[in-house]
């Protein structure tokens, strides 16, 4: 989209201002939201109030500016703005892609962002649990059955009766 | 209609009252919120994932020691009256079984129950492993908890972050994911007006409380879900130590409350206690939250000893079966919200007419 103001740039933060008593949104780029004097979405995220307000789902955030899209999950496809409106994140990938935003959520909610809890080993990575392999090949062959790959299958269930 | 004599006391031993404290806590509740890698987290997974979700799961607990030969329960399959049953019961969430007004189960939403422990599976986060204890267990609940945590954590892979830990749909779950309720009766401290004072000091010590429910609900009958407030920044052994400590105080608080009451409003107590139970043993109608206030005052006079031959179990156990779902199941038919009172009513009637004679 491109900004109202200066019809040049790619709008990056929807302004909704309450005049008279009707909603007016407005679309501008950084630099144009700027010069009417307005704060980037960037910084209104990093106060206290605007992080928040607008993580927890509460309303009430609707005449702060916020990027327009800016931020986007590559892995879920899902937005700050999702986030923001359901107060759920997408995806496991979704706390990378959003992780200045979720460490400053992550402080305030918790008092610190750094876990301290017990350290998790994923499969694999800590010698070979026959039964994870198991259920690994399990998972292979589903998939396979799924993709209609019948050879690879076959061989995946001959493997999974000899550990079985 | 679902069988619930599969499970072991139809999964409700936690409400036995043979744990510590059981005449002022009913129960002890931790639990962990886990995501496998590579799904959307729940909300935003495809109902394809959910299935596949699902699968993986069942195929890890039937794998695991500690879980492998419990009941599985697949809400998404289940009527209504069944999957509150199950909420009744305390078992599954609300959002699990799909309670809200125009809300379904989510396609693969599933309940996997092995003696204390629970798995929901498809909630809010792919995994929900529940430890269940009667009394104020904490760290029996949790030793179970970890067990089990860490088989399936071997054989599935777990969203896991080396600064944020286990990663949660919800951010205020992120970190250990852990959340420990302790669900605790305190009329001494409502009769006493001393209540307010140790709600406001919960949340200055990072504790948080709720209803008999959990999240959203209201409270009713005295009885509160105290819980820590955060997961991240403190090890599972500093969460679950903080919170005992202060639940161990408020215990205290009770105690020192009811001990009050007994001495210096001995026939004010007495005479509250019974107007309750007489009521419960004669009324013709009942609703629900006026049953929980009743119970709430006999249950008091039990832990005192003034009303001799009646057991907590029992009034424990009337909390679960005078809700809607549960009397529909003794009675066998379903029941409409306007006949609901009277057939309260009855039950309490003739359970209590059966225990105390």
């Amino acid at each position: 989209m491109v900004c109202d103001s200066c019809k040049e740039r790619d709008a990056v933060i929807n302004l909704t201002q309450v005049e008279h008593d009707s909603k007016v949104t407005l679309h501008l780029c950084e630099q144009c939201a700027q010069d009417k004097g307005v704060e980037t979405g960037v910084a209104v995220l990093k106060s206290p109030l605007g992080g928040f307000i607008t993580a927890m789902g509460k309303g009430g955030a609707s005449l702060l500016p916020t990027p327009a899209d800016g931020l986007r999950c590559p892995s879920c496809g899902a937005t700050l703005k999702d986030f923001r409106e359901t107060g759920r994140l997408g995806c496991a990938e979704c706390y990378g892609a959003f992780i200045t935003h979720l460490r400053d959520l992550l402080r305030r909610l918790h008092g610190s962002s750094q876990h301290v809890g017990e350290r998790y080993t994923p499969p694999g990575e800590e010698g070979t649990d026959p039964r994870h392999r198991l259920l690994d090949l399990k998972d292979q062959l589903r998939r396979a059955v799924e993709n209609e790959n019948f050879e690879l299958a076959a061989d995946l269930r001959d493997r999974i009766r000899v550990l079985e | 209609m679902i069988d619930l004599s599969l499970l072991p006391d139809g999964g409700m031993s936690w409400l036995d009252a043979s744990g510590p404290k059981g005449s002022i806590v009913l129960s002890t509740r931790i639990r962990l919120a886990r995501n496998l890698e590579g799904y959307a987290f729940s909300q935003r997974a495809r109902d394809s994932d959910r299935t596949s979700i699902l699968t993986r799961v069942e195929e890890a607990v039937a794998a695991s020691d500690q879980l492998g030969g419990g009941v599985g329960f697949r809400l998404d399959q289940m009527e209504r009256g069944d999957r509150q049953l199950l909420h009744e019961r305390h078992l599954v969430s609300k959002e699990l079984a799909g309670l809200d007004r125009e809300a379904r189960p989510r396609p693969g939403a599933a309940l996997l129950v092995q003696g204390p422990i629970g798995v929901m599976v498809n909630e809010e986060d792919h995994l929900r492993l529940n430890g269940l204890r009667s009394g104020f267990a904490l760290e029996e609940a949790y030793a179970n908890l970890e067990a089990a945590d860490g088989e399936l954590g071997r054989l599935l892979p777990f969203a896991f972050h080396a600064e944020f830990g286990y990663l949660t749909s919800c951010p205020t779950n992120a970190g250990t994911g852990l959340r420990a309720s302790v669900l605790i009766h305190l009329p001494g401290l409502v009769l006493t007006k001393e209540i307010g004072k140790v709600l406001q000091g919960l949340s200055q010590v990072g504790l948080t409380f709720r209803g008999l429910y959990g999240e959203g609900s209201e409270v009713v009958g005295n009885f509160f879900q105290l819980s820590n407030q955060t997961t991240l920044g403190k090890s599972e052994e500093e969460l679950l130590d903080h919170l005992g400590k202060i639940v161990r105080q408020v215990i205290e608080y009770e105690e020192q409350a009811r001990e009050i009451l007994l001495r210096e409003a001995t026939t004010i107590v007495a005479d509250k206690v019974w107007r309750a139970y007489g009521t419960l043993r004669h009324a013709r109608t009942l609703t629900f939250e006026e049953t929980m206030n009743l119970l709430s005052g006999v249950r008091l006079g039990a832990g005192l000893n003034l009303i001799p031959g009646l057991s907590v179990y029992t009034l424990n156990k009337l909390l679960i079966f005078t809700q809607p779902a549960h009397l529909a199941t003794s009675e066998g038919r379903s029941i409409g919200d306007p006949e609901l009172p009277t057939v309260r009513a009855t039950y309490v009637r003739r359970v209590l007419d059966a225990e105390a004679g």
